[in-house]
C-alpha cells in the first residue's frame, strides 16, 4: 500500500500514513473551509488498510489548531480506527497537547468518550 | 428604511481595533486574516490561551461568515453590496470582542435566533454534551457545521452571545453577532 506523505500548510495538517510500519501522523492545523476534500482521501486510506493493518497500529495526533468542520472528519479518522481495532489488531491513539492548551486536552477526551480506542493524553512542554 | 450596516461597522470601528475588515470573505481573506490577528496579539504579548481562544473563536465565526452570507437578490443601486460581510476584533482592557456582520434572508432569522437561545441558555457541561451528541450523531450539511462552530465558540470563551437581526431590503436582514473572551 501507498504511503501517504502530506506536507502542512496554514490550514491543512502534516500527514503521514504509513501502512508497513503501522504509523499514523496527522500534525499541525487543521482549519480547511472544505475539510472533507482534504480528509476523504484519508478515510479512504483507512477503509484499504483495515484489510490488512499491521499488528500495532499507533496514530499520532498533534494539532495546534483544529476547526469544527474539520472535528467530524477527525471522527471518521477514528471510527476507521475504531473497527481496526474491532477486528482484533492492536491500536493505539497518542492525542498530544500543549501543557496550557487545556482547550486540545478536553477536546481528546471528548474524542476519547466517543471512540473505543485506548488514548494516551501526552503533555507537550513549551 | 432599510437598515444602514456602514452605520454599524463604523460605530463599532473605534476604541482599540486589532483588526476591521468589510467585503466579500473569501478562503484567502481568511488565511490572512487569521494571520494578522496571530502576529498581532504575539506583538501585544498576550498570554498563549487567550491568543489561542481569539484565533479559535475567530476562525469559527469567519468560516460562519464564508459559508452562510447570503446575496441580496434584485437590489438595484445596491450592486457589489449585498454580498459583504464584515468583522471586527476589539480589544477592551484585559478582553477581546468579535464582531461580525452578514446578511441573511429572513426565512433562516428563526432558526439561528433559536440556536443562539439555546447556546445562551446552556452551561458549560451542557455545551459539552451537546457538542458531542451533534459531532457523533448529526448528518453535516454540505457547508459543514450543525451549528457546532457556535457551540465550540460558546465552550471555549464561556461567553454568551448577543445578537441582532435588522431589517434590510426585499426579504433580507442583516445579523451582527457579538462575543467576549477574556
Amino acid at each position: 500500500m501507498e504511503p501517504i506523505s502530506i506536507e502542512g500548510t496554514p490550514k491543512t495538517p502534516t500527514v503521514n500514513f504509513d501502512a508497513t510500519s503501522g504509523k499514523i501522523e496527522i500534525k499541525g492545523r487543521s482549519i480547511p473551509e472544505n475539510s472533507i476534500e482534504f480528509y476523504k482521501p484519508l478515510v479512504d486510506w483507512l477503509e484499504s488498510y483495515s484489510s490488512g493493518p499491521a499488528s500495532l497500529t499507533e496514530v499520532n495526533i498533534q494539532l495546534e489548531y483544529f476547526n469544527t468542520s474539520s472535528s467530524k472528519c477527525i471522527l471518521d479518522v477514528f471510527k476507521k480506527l475504531e473497527s481496526i481495532h474491532k477486528a482484533g489488531n492492536e491500536v493505539v491513539i497518542n492525542w498530544y497537547y500543549e501543557e496550557d492548551d487545556e482547550d486540545m486536552l478536553e477536546a481528546g477526551e471528548d474524542y476519547q468518550s466517543i471512540i473505543r480506542i485506548p488514548f494516551k493524553m501526552i503533555e507537550i512542554e513549551e | 428604511m432599510a437598515f444602514n450596516a456602514d452605520k454599524w461597522f463604523e460605530k463599532i470601528n473605534t476604541g482599540n481595533v486589532v483588526i476591521s475588515y468589510k467585503g466579500e470573505v473569501s478562503s484567502e481573506l481568511i488565511t490572512n486574516s487569521l494571520e494578522v490577528i496571530e502576529s498581532k496579539l504575539d506583538d501585544l504579548n498576550e498570554d498563549s490561551r487567550l491568543i489561542r481562544k481569539v484565533y479559535n473563536v475567530l476562525v469559527e465565526l469567519l468560516q460562519n461568515l464564508y459559508h452562510h452570507s447570503a446575496f441580496v437578490e434584485g437590489s438595484e443601486g445596491q450592486e457589489s453590496k449585498e454580498r459583504i460581510a464584515m468583522f471586527l476584533v476589539i480589544k477592551n482592557g484585559e478582553d477581546y470582542s468579535i464582531h461580525t456582520g452578514n446578511y441573511v434572508h429572513n426565512s433562516n432569522i428563526q432558526v439561528l435566533k433559536d440556536r443562539l437561545d439555546q447556546i445562551n441558555a446552556l452551561t458549560k457541561d451542557e455545551l459539552k454534551d451537546l457538542y458531542k451528541l451533534i459531532l457523533n450523531n448529526e448528518e453535516f450539511s454540505e457547508k459543514g457545521g450543525g451549528g457546532l462552530g457556535m457551540i465550540d465558540a460558546a465552550r471555549k470563551t464561556g461567553s454568551k452571545f448577543e445578537y441582532c437581526f435588522e431589517d434590510f431590503i426585499n426579504g433580507y436582514s442583516f445579523f451582527c453577532l457579538n462575543i467576549n473572551i477574556n
